[in-house]
């Protein structure tokens, strides 16, 4: 796996090799080998169908690939977790890996901050050692959701939605909602984020702010982001390292200033202007 | 008066809204006096020479000048920005058209309802139109159309005071939501006054089921404290299917099934070992939960229509099984001589061995000890699963069978495991249902499998349904309201199931979403405000 034109060399979080996920004839991703580093924002892009929520659902637990190892290399552990032998709610409650999802899935009749309790299950569950505390109403549950609330809390405050911490999720606008599905993915306190298309439908103020967010996300928390994106603006502004898939295949991988520049990416995905075409025909070798 | 005490409490008003208030203080009490008339005017006892009817209209007027009184007091004080607003406006346009076709409706009511409910006006009318017939066949049928005209008359009447009412409180409830969104400041809210409601309904609803057996004591106790104990079984059952239906979002068809298990748990353990109620009471509970378990498992992928027809089907397994598993269960002549419950280890009967209840407390021997002890019993049992329910909502475990119920997939990347959500749900749904089955085998004496048809199942799905999906309060009022009214209209004999039938698709056409639409959040920052019913999911069952 060749690493273009990467400058730095940290320690990887996420390890896809190899990865083919078929559905029947269909090879939706095929032989894909990318690593994601540690406290970067890697983007996977690609024009629609190329597979990348694909491999996001490979990633969490949704799919079983048909192919291939995924290893996460948590901070905490020295072993990697294989998550694609795990199932999906082990993936987040072990191996700490969130996601948000391209149509936004939050629980629209509880509250904001309920939702973000929901987040903190397993925590809580833990602390409710298995309910029996919890309905004694003993001291030692009801500190750990106060802690709950406090931490949910903090990240509805570092992502502007404490005033509606107390309205149905289902009442709140469209951006806010984006926002709170990047708080409730936090409140599992994750390792590594996935964030599927986290800027689609947002106007240029909302995206730049979520610009913002991420890379203080990234910074101040130390959490690893991989992000799958069309929002160039989003892309080319925070990310450290892109991942570029056309057709179940990647097609080029490194720096957002490598890919930008490479003609296999203009040609599968940018789009090439009239006179450019044959140029880049050659230079792709077709 | 209204006036004096108006400046008294030192806030102006205009006299317009004082006539307003007052104006509709009397509508209320017409309203009130038209449904009083019905429930507390006119009452049949028993008496030597069968049963008579005993005019109570002192009562009637009474409760109905006191709703009068009470509305004012609302009006004047508590909701007096409302009503400043609404008359200052434009807002209701043809208000006195209205209220002036409300009083007349009213009156033609009134006078319908004397008519027909009174019993000597209409047999005079009865014999006004049949007199020239007397004593030929046609007087028969005059008679039979005059009863079949009060039943229909009667069903009509319900309605249109329940449709009345309804309206009403939408009114008051629109005009609430108004001023609250026009007015900024402490102002009755609709989510604060669900908060009164619930706040302050629950405990007085609580106060009135805690000293029931003496309010209702008299010659009707025991008829009335049987319905109390039937009313809470339902209200028992609603609660551990809610759990099920209304938390997890998983449609059981098949919740009699439980029921079942938990009335011939107990019926068995209780006959083949002789152990008392309440070490069988757990056991029964055990064994319900573990079927629930058994129930969960086949049905864990299962989504919709499907696991509606699968949990109907299971109910129906049950029941079959039951039916002819002969040398278990006695097949169709089911268990007979089911201990009766005992006051720690004290006896209700009358002779036989063992300390007797009235002998150990120096009583004279009645009956109804036994009655009231279970309804206190029953009355605890409701009450746990209550705080048991209403306590679980607030843990990890509530709070995940909600979030499946709104978003399956979105839990799952959450890190909820949802066989086990799932299985739980189930599991502490049918415990209930064991509860109350092991119960209604120690109240009966006697159980068969004819007690546990999907009848029930239906019923109980219809009070959580009616009562609003997730609501415990919501639960309540409907299984009062079917189960009463069906006791409540038992002389109509099988014209009720007409009253109960237009009653409910009355409720479901105008409150799609059960009688408490809203839900109430599990945990608070800083504001309680309700959760529209429309935002809220059904579930995925």
């Amino acid at each position: 796996m060749t690493q273009d034109g990467t400058t730095q060399d940290t320690a990887p979080i996420l390890q896809v090799d190899h990865l083919t996920m078929r559905f029947g004839g269909l090879v939706a991703v095929d032989d894909l080998s990318f690593s994601a580093r540690r406290s970067e924002i890697t983007a996977i892009i690609g024009p629609n169908g190329a597979g990348k929520t694909t491999v996001f659902n490979c990633l969490t637990g949704f799919y079983k690939p048909t192919e291939g190892m995924i290893a996460l290399h948590h901070p905490r552990y020295d072993e990697p977790f294989l998550l694609e032998r795990m199932e999906e709610h082990q993936i987040s409650e072990h191996a700490s890996v969130a996601r948000t999802f391209q149509n936004i899935r939050l629980f629209g009749g509880m509250t904001v901050l309920e939702n973000l309790l929901v987040a903190q299950h397993n925590v809580l569950r833990r602390a409710s050692f298995y309910s029996i505390a919890g309905l004694l109403g003993l001291e030692r549950f009801k500190r750990a959701e106060a802690e709950a609330i406090d931490f949910a809390s903090y990240w509805l405050e570092k992502l502007r939605l404490i005033d509606r911490a107390d309205d149905a999720a289902g009442d709140l606008p469209y951006g806010a909602q984006r926002r709170l599905e990047i708080a409730r993915c936090m409140c599992t306190r994750p390792a590594l984020l996935c964030l599927d298309e986290p800027a689609a439908g947002l106007n240029r103020r909302e995206s730049a702010e979520l610009n913002e967010t991420l890379s203080w996300i990234k910074q101040e928390h130390g959490t690893s982001i991989l992000l799958i994106e069309h929002d160039m603006g989003v892309v080319m502004g925070i990310s450290d390292h892109i991942v570029v898939l056309d057709y179940g295949c990647k097609i080029s991988d490194g720096t957002p200033e490598f890919v930008r520049n490479d003609p296999t990416v203009i040609a599968a995905y940018l789009g090439v202007e009239e006179e450019e075409v044959k140029q880049v025909e050659a230079e792709v070798g077709r | 008066m209204a006036e004096r005490v108006v400046t008294a409490a030192g806030v102006t008003a205009e006299p317009s809204e004082v006539a307003e208030a007052i104006k509709e203080a009397f509508i209320a009490a017409c309203i009130a006096l038209i449904l009083f008339i019905a429930i507390v005017g006119i009452k049949t006892e028993n008496a030597q020479e069968g049963l008579i009817l005993v005019y109570r209209l002192g009562w009637a007027i009474g409760l109905a000048a006191a709703i009068g009184v009470l509305r004012l007091v609302f009006d004047l004080f508590v909701w007096r920005r409302v009503l400043s607003r609404t008359s200052a406006g434009s807002a209701l346009p043809s208000t006195g058209l209205k209220s002036a076709l409300a009083i007349a409706i009213g009156i033609i009511y009134l006078i319908g309802a004397l008519f027909f409910l009174v019993p000597g006006a209409q047999s005079g009318a009865t014999d006004l139109v049949a007199g020239p017939f007397a004593g030929t066949s046609w007087q028969d049928g005059v008679e039979t159309f005059m009863d079949l005209a009060g039943v229909v008359f009667l069903a009509v009447f319900v309605l249109v005071t329940a449709m009345a009412a309804v309206l009403a409180v939408r009114r008051i409830w629109r005009s609430i939501a108004s001023s609250q969104a026009a007015v900024a400041g402490p102002t009755l809210t609709p989510s604060s006054l669900l908060d009164h409601l619930t706040a302050q309904f629950a405990p007085a609803l609580l106060a009135v089921a805690v000293i029931l057996p003496i309010l209702v004591a008299g010659p009707q106790q025991r008829y009335a404290l049987d319905t109390a104990i039937q009313v809470l079984t339902y209200i028992m059952l609603g609660w551990g299917l809610n759990i099920v239906v209304g938390l997890a979002g998983l449609l059981d068809l098949g919740y009699v099934a439980f029921y079942a298990v938990g009335a011939y748990s107990y019926a068995l353990i209780a006959t083949e070992f002789g152990w008392s109620f309440w070490v069988c009471l757990p056991l029964a509970g055990m064994f319900a939960a573990l079927w629930g378990i058994i129930l969960g498992f086949p049905v864990l992928r299962l989504r919709g229509d499907y696991l509606a027809i699968v949990t109907l089907a299971f109910g129906e397994i049950i029941r079959i099984v039951l039916l002819n598993w002969y040398s278990l269960t006695n097949g169709p002549d089911g268990i007979s001589r089911i201990p009766k419950i005992t006051f720690f280890g004290l006896n209700f009967a009358r002779y036989g061995e063992g300390t007797k209840f009235h002998e150990f407390f120096g009583l004279e021997y009645s009956a109804i000890y036994r009655i009231i002890f279970l309804y206190y019993v029953i009355l605890l049992l409701a009450l746990m699963v209550n705080f048991v329910s209403h306590r679980l909502r607030r843990l990890p475990i509530g709070r995940a069978w909600e979030a499946m119920r709104e978003d399956e997939i979105a839990c799952r990347s959450l890190g909820i495991n949802i066989t086990i959500t799932k299985l739980t749900a189930f599991a502490i749904g049918a415990m209930f249902g064991g509860f109350a089955g092991s119960f209604f085998a120690t109240r009966q004496g006697f159980i068969s499998p004819e007690s546990f048809t999907f009848q029930e199942s239906a019923l109980v799905l219809a009070i959580v349904v009616l009562g609003g999906l997730g609501s415990q309060i919501g639960v309540v009022i409907a299984a009062v309201v079917l189960l009463g009214s069906s006791e409540f209209f038992r002389e109509l004999s099988e014209y009720r199931m007409l009253i109960f039938g237009a009653s409910m698709v009355t409720i479901m056409v105008w409150r799609p979403r059960g009688l408490i639409a809203s839900r109430a959040p599990t945990v608070v920052l800083k504001e309680r405000k309700a959760i529209s019913g429309d935002l809220v999911r059904e579930g995925a069952g």
